[in-house]
């Protein structure tokens, strides 16, 4: 099938990041448009109509989230942009605000004159050095241009963009770490509710959306809803509950490929074609053992793990809303692949998965700080040859305890740590009984001090 | 132990107010950025990046005044400081004419990074989070900085720099030596 990438269109065939350019482009027609002959509530309908759903990790439906805000609320309402994206392994929203940051910004100017913000903060984190000059470039032109500011274009709309840099933390991707942060204190998660909607940043209703996600809203409000519904998967007649995977989406690949690379494609596309024809293949001439469907909290699918009653196996599972979760995985997460090859050890693999998490628990709840560090421990124990006959059950166990889900953390930093241990060691677990068993110590245990330099 | 905490507080402004260390460029920076936040505290991280960019690292001083142009207790500001380990805040770890941060994400873990940070520990002959004897470049590894298409990757203070090999970061490190 080919497709015509619409998000990536001017990323993929570099054109002028200018105003002008992006006009010639077609690009703030969408907004113009909508400012002089559409009330919010319409365009809150729209995108509700339209299917779309949060790009960010947890796939709440965009439109949905928007009515949550109060209504007649004498204001102000913030929006706030989460450009955190720190999920390991994704880099999709960083092509967009570097490449076509304004196709970004319409998504915003669309999204705040439907839930009727005045301000936005365009949270970004700190080691998109590029994105974040290339956004606050695009953002000066568009005061110029009299795209932003008070009464835009004469309307009673008007809306300021700041930019606002993070700190090199993770957790300030989670909405309310990221509110948190903004408001300049430690970025610990609230527990909700109350919900941002209701009360967010600076105590006033807040929407927390992710760029790729506003840059999908500037697409739907140019091209409608028939288009958005045309691409992906609609919703599985028989759960009721699932409201469908519909638009594009921009898939990054990652790791053991020969072309690691930002790809956009209707929603759907499995594993398999993702890597063996958009990566390029796996590289080396090497076979994939494993992969990561979408940042490392989603967990790892087994390439050569049968599917029940099927010849396809787990490398054929589609990357939309429901697939990963079919073979065990947390969900799509942030649809960013890493494929792991034939040569390395899932030990290795999983203390580095380990690592990152107990290097970004917040701390705040224990069981996350703790139960991340305990992992960590008893991975490092693994690939020094060192490790013991219970630890895989321990690892298990401490995964199972902590997140939100059995509920003894406030976010789901901890749900995020456990999967790929829990998925890792139920499809590997010959390979770590081996590893156990035969005391191998690992090619990179030497490199441990690095952990304690920070 | 109530009057001795307290003085200790009254010297603690004291030192901010006897010994300005902010320079006006980035007090008016910072004055700059109020209006945009309904609280004066948001302007909090903004402030830290702009004192640590110019100090290289953030001094009990420097908090102290970043506090008083903030409306906070340097408590608040030191809290929020600290979560982030960004920050660097003792003179003994000031920063280095620029920051070279390794990635040690999976991503760049499966295609070199162990061996790329290794590599430039011995290059430069520092541990990550120290800074070469000269000044010149502070080492860290980073988690995963999201540019994974060019994996192994590294910053250059906030740059991505893509695909870089032992030669590459060789030269890299050659460049920065030489500025």
């Amino acid at each position: 099938m080919n497709f015509e990438p619409i998000l990536l269109a001017r990323a993929n065939n570099p054109r002028p990041a200018s105003v002008d350019a992006y006009r010639t482009d077609g690009g703030y027609a969408a907004f113009e448009r909508v400012l002089k002959e559409k009330q919010p509530v319409e365009v809150v309908t729209q995108v509700k109509d339209s299917g779309l759903r949060g790009r960010g990790g947890a796939g709440f439906p965009t439109g949905l989230k928007w009515t949550f805000l109060p209504k007649d609320h004498p204001g102000p309402i913030y929006l706030c942009i989460n450009a955190d994206e720190s999920e390991p392994c994704t880099y999709n929203n960083r092509i967009l605000m570097e490449k076509d940051p304004h196709q970004v910004l319409e998504g915003i100017m669309l999204a705040c004159y439907a839930i009727k913000s005045p301000v936005a903060y365009f949270y970004i984190r700190y080691e998109y050095g590029d994105a974040y000059r290339a956004l606050q470039a695009a953002i000066d032109e568009c005061y110029s241009a009299g795209l932003l500011g008070k009464n835009i274009h004469g309307t009673n709309f008007s809306l300021d963009i700041y930019m606002h840099r993070g700190a090199g933390a993770y957790i300030c991707g989670e909405e309310t770490g990221l509110i948190e942060s903004l408001e300049g204190k430690r970025a610990w998660p609230r527990i909700k509710p109350p919900f941002p909607a209701i009360e967010g940043a600076f105590r006033k209703p807040t929407i927390v959306n992710n760029v790729e996600t506003l840059a999908c809203v500037t697409q739907i409000m140019r091209r409608g809803n028939d288009w958005f519904k045309s691409l992906g998967v609609p919703p599985d007649p028989k759960n009721p509950r699932d409201a469908g995977s519909y638009g594009p989406k921009l898939y990054t690949i990652a790791g053991h490929v020969n072309t690691p690379k930002c790809v956009e494609l209707p929603m759907g596309i499995t594993v398999r074609d993702l890597v063996e024809k958009h990566g390029g293949g796996v590289w080396k001439g090497r076979k994939v053992k494993s992969v990561n469907p979408g940042g490392l909290s989603m967990g790892f699918i087994d390439v050569n793990a049968k599917l029940k009653d099927s010849d396809l196996t787990e490398y054929d599972i589609p990357l939309d809303f429901n697939g990963p979760g079919k073979v065990g995985c947390l969900g799509l997460g942030t649809a960013a692949i890493t494929v792991i090859d034939d040569q390395t050890s899932m030990v290795d693999v999983l203390h580095n998965v380990c690592q990152f998490f107990s290097h970004e628990s917040c701390g705040q709840c224990t069981p996350c700080r703790e139960g991340t560090g305990w992992m960590l421990k008893i991975t490092d124990r693994l690939r020094r040859g060192q490790g013991r006959r219970e630890d895989l059950d321990i690892l298990v166990d401490v995964a199972d305890r902590i997140g939100i889900m059995p509920g003894t953390t406030i976010c789901g930093l901890a749900d995020g740590a456990g999967w790929p241990v829990k998925t890792a060691i139920r499809k590997f677990r010959t390979e770590f009984e081996a590893a156990i068993k035969d005391g191998t110590r690992s090619q990179y245990a030497k490199s441990l001090e690095l952990v304690g330099a920070h | 132990m109530l009057l001795a905490a307290s003085f200790l507080v009254v010297s603690f402004f004291d030192l901010g107010a006897a010994m300005p260390v902010l320079s006006e460029r980035v007090k008016s920076e910072i004055q700059a950025l109020l209006p945009r936040y309904p609280r004066k505290q948001a302007v909090t991280l903004p402030a830290l990046h702009l004192v640590h960019d110019e100090m290289r690292y953030v001094s009990t001083e420097a908090i102290v005044e970043i506090a008083a142009l903030l409306d906070l207790h340097p408590s608040e500001v030191q809290d929020t400081m600290t979560f982030y380990q960004f920050f660097k805040d003792k003179e003994a770890d000031k920063l280095g004419t620029n920051r070279v941060w390794v990635c040690r994400g999976l991503a760049c873990m499966l295609r070199g990074a162990y061996e790329l940070i290794e590599h430039c520990e011995t290059k430069l002959n520092v541990h990550c989070g120290h800074t070469t004897k000269d000044g010149k470049i502070t080492l860290e590894f980073a988690e995963c900085i999201g540019a994974c298409d060019g994996a192994p990757a590294l910053l250059i203070n906030d740059v991505h720099v893509m695909n870089v090999d032992e030669a590459g970061a060789d030269q890299l490190i050659a460049e920065l030596q030489a500025k």
